[in-house]
């Protein structure tokens, strides 16, 4: 398929239906809408289930049920109804239901504004509602990335029977730029065998996320366990530049990522060995990538558009190895190339006056 | 008399009148001594086998009391969040239109905190059916105060009574849902008695119905006892829902929409 010129968020909408969304439900929030409108003509266009539902915490209960059907369902919102949709996220990952959950964050904390932001790391990574798991969590940098990771979400969601979000920021769902669509792949015709479609010819199916019995409880829990480490030993994902020869590994995720490239190819320009750790999936860390780069590596300059909340699984990664720096904006401000120079040009002084060796 | 008994039966003369229902599921209950919920789920249990729907129907489980419902009925189930039962249950719906589809919601699930669900779930009209059982208490937590429980009412978080003034007073959800365009079937009955609880089953009956004809969404109310947490004998808590409950929240029919009568 050849490039289009796509908004972001019209660019994941189209790649979920393209990727097999057989039912949309979504609340309308600013700067995510068009990702909703998008699919309230193309859905019913292709006789599939969208619906606006009263709230973000109904959206996510609906996904919650369509889910529980064995269908490929997705909802969209932005920070703060992200916040709301907690409770819901929590009953999917206790019930192994698949979903996808897409987050373009903006600027808080309250009701904020619609500026972009990445202040949404802690509640998408950290577990995303009460309890012991991780969603996975895609974090993309362009137009194409947030396609090429919506139909990755899917494929992830039905692999391990987990949550997966997309988070992108404000500014990936609005900047319109050139893309590829995949192809249209079919609808699944089979219904997955835990599904509730009726107690036809077979033993009844129950979803539910809860255990009376504390061992039972336990039990479940390790089970939560032991498919977070499967899915932290295979989807560890990350784009890296001029990392070989470098000093000092600039880290950002989403579009303060992406502005940190440039500021890494300026610094190079300038003969400053600079490398680009960008991850691109948040949960799980590419810790083991960070870990090993730390043995080379003078120093960590982390680049957020939020006040440092990344920093903390890069800490963790390098494991107090290499000194870590931050540069962030907030409250939807963004980080311009030149700034970021800037911190990295006083981190490698630092660095460098701290070893000894001439600037 | 004696001889009679000790006659000899006839496989002929013997007639099965009452059985477990299929839908049920043969275990032991949780619920309380002279609790209803066990009547209810008889009932929705019969209704769904007179109407051979137990094998394309999915239950959907409040919070509550009937947290466990779906251990009870050889359905399929599931186990929504507290007062998403709607929700989770317009999502089972749309994607799979040709199951049926039922919440079974206590009033501290549907009324308080499931409040916005069941409103927008009865506004669009979502065709499926909700079994809604009214005992004006918080059972499962040890019997807190409802929004439908009654004035003056004596609960372990209004310990000198529901005072209206502070607390507003009950809801009554049937009438508020009737006055939507949405709802296809809206009425109230009561299990304090062999009459009622006949109506009521005859309510569930139809409002499945309303379902399998795909009219919209379809709602039973039923007035419920709760001895435990009201802290009286079973049968004294059947008179207290006729002499306490029936008065504020009436019996009948709230919303019965022409092509109901024609089912």
């Amino acid at each position: 398929m050849a490039k289009e010129l796509l908004k972001g968020n019209v660019a994941i909408a189209e790649a979920a239906l393209r990727a097999g969304l057989e039912a949309y439900f979504g609340y309308p929030i600013t700067p995510q809408t068009e990702l909703l409108e998008h699919l309230s003509r193309r859905m019913i266009q292709l006789n599939r289930v969208f619906l606006q539902a009263e709230s973000e915490v109904a959206s996510i209960n609906m996904v919650y049920g369509a889910a529980s059907a064995g269908v490929r369902t997705m909802t969209s919102s932005s920070s703060p109804g992200i916040s709301l949709m907690q409770e819901g996220f929590s009953y999917i990952a206790a019930s192994d239901v698949p979903c996808v959950v897409v987050d373009i964050m903006r600027g808080g904390p309250g009701l904020g504004n619609i500026q972009p932001s990445q202040g949404d790391y802690f509640q998408v990574t950290r577990s995303a509602g009460h309890g012991d798991y991780h969603p996975i969590v895609l974090a993309p940098a362009s137009v194409q990335e947030a396609i090429d990771f919506t139909v990755l979400a899917f494929d992830l969601a039905d692999k391990y029977r987990h949550l997966v979000m997309v988070a992108a920021d404000g500014q990936i769902g609005q900047m319109m730029e050139p893309a590829e669509l995949p192809p249209m792949r079919p609808i699944r015709a089979e219904r997955p065998e835990w599904a509730l479609t009726g107690a036809k010819d077979r033993e009844k199916n129950i979803i539910t996320s809860l255990f009376m019995q504390p061992e039972e409880e336990e039990a479940f829990n390790q089970q939560i366990q032991a498919r977070l480490k499967v899915i932290k030993k295979n989807e560890q994902r990350w784009y890296e530049y001029l990392t070989e020869d470098a000093d000092l590994l600039v880290i950002g995720f989403g579009t303060a990522g992406r502005i940190a490239y440039s500021a890494v190819e300026a610094a190079r320009e300038k003969g400053l060995k600079v490398g680009l750790l960008r991850p691109q999936t948040l949960w799980p860390f590419p810790e083991d990538r960070l870990s090993e780069l730390a043995d080379q590596i003078r120093g960590c300059l982390v680049v957020e558009m939020n006040a440092g909340q990344m920093i903390d699984d890069v800490r963790l990664a390098v494991s107090g190895q290499v000194p870590v720096s931050f540069y962030g904006r907030m409250g939807g401000m963004i980080p311009m190339p030149d700034d970021i120079l800037t911190a990295i040009e006083e981190t490698l002084t630092r660095l460098y006056s701290a070893a000894g060796l001439p600037i | 008399m004696l001889a009679t008994l000790n006659a000899p039966i006839s496989e002929n003369s013997l007639q099965v009148v009452y059985e477990y229902p299929e839908s049920l599921s043969p275990v032991v209950t949780h619920y309380c001594p002279g609790c209803t919920h066990g009547i209810a789920h008889r009932l929705l249990a019969e209704a769904l086998d007179e109407l051979g729907l137990r094998e394309k129907t999915i239950l959907v489980a409040p919070v509550g009391c009937s947290v466990f419902a779906y251990q009870y009925f050889e359905t399929d189930g599931c186990e929504a969040a507290h007062g998403r039962a709607p929700a989770m249950a317009t999502g089972l719906k749309r994607v799979q239109p040709d199951k049926i589809v039922v919440t079974y919601q206590g009033d501290g699930d549907l009324v308080s905190i499931g409040a916005a669900e069941i409103l927008h779930a009865a506004a669009r009209g979502e065709n499926i059916t909700t079994i809604f059982v009214n005992n004006a208490i918080y059972g499962m937590t040890g019997g807190q105060m409802a929004p439908t429980t009654l004035p003056g009412q004596k609960t372990t978080s209004s310990p000198f009574g529901r005072n209206t003034t502070m607390t507003g007073s009950p809801i009554r959800m049937s009438e508020l849902l009737a006055n939507l365009d949405g709802p296809a079937y809206i009425v109230r009955r009561s299990l304090h008695d062999v009459k009622n609880i006949r109506k009521a089953k005859k309510a569930i009956i139809t409002a499945l119905k309303v379902q399998m004809a795909g009219l919209g969404f379809s709602m039973v109310e039923l007035l419920s006892s709760c001895p435990t947490n009201w802290g009286i004998q079973p049968e004294k808590a059947l008179e207290w829902i006729e002499d306490n409950m029936v008065p504020y929240f009436p019996l009948g029919d709230y919303k019965v929409r022409d092509e109901v009568n024609g089912l």
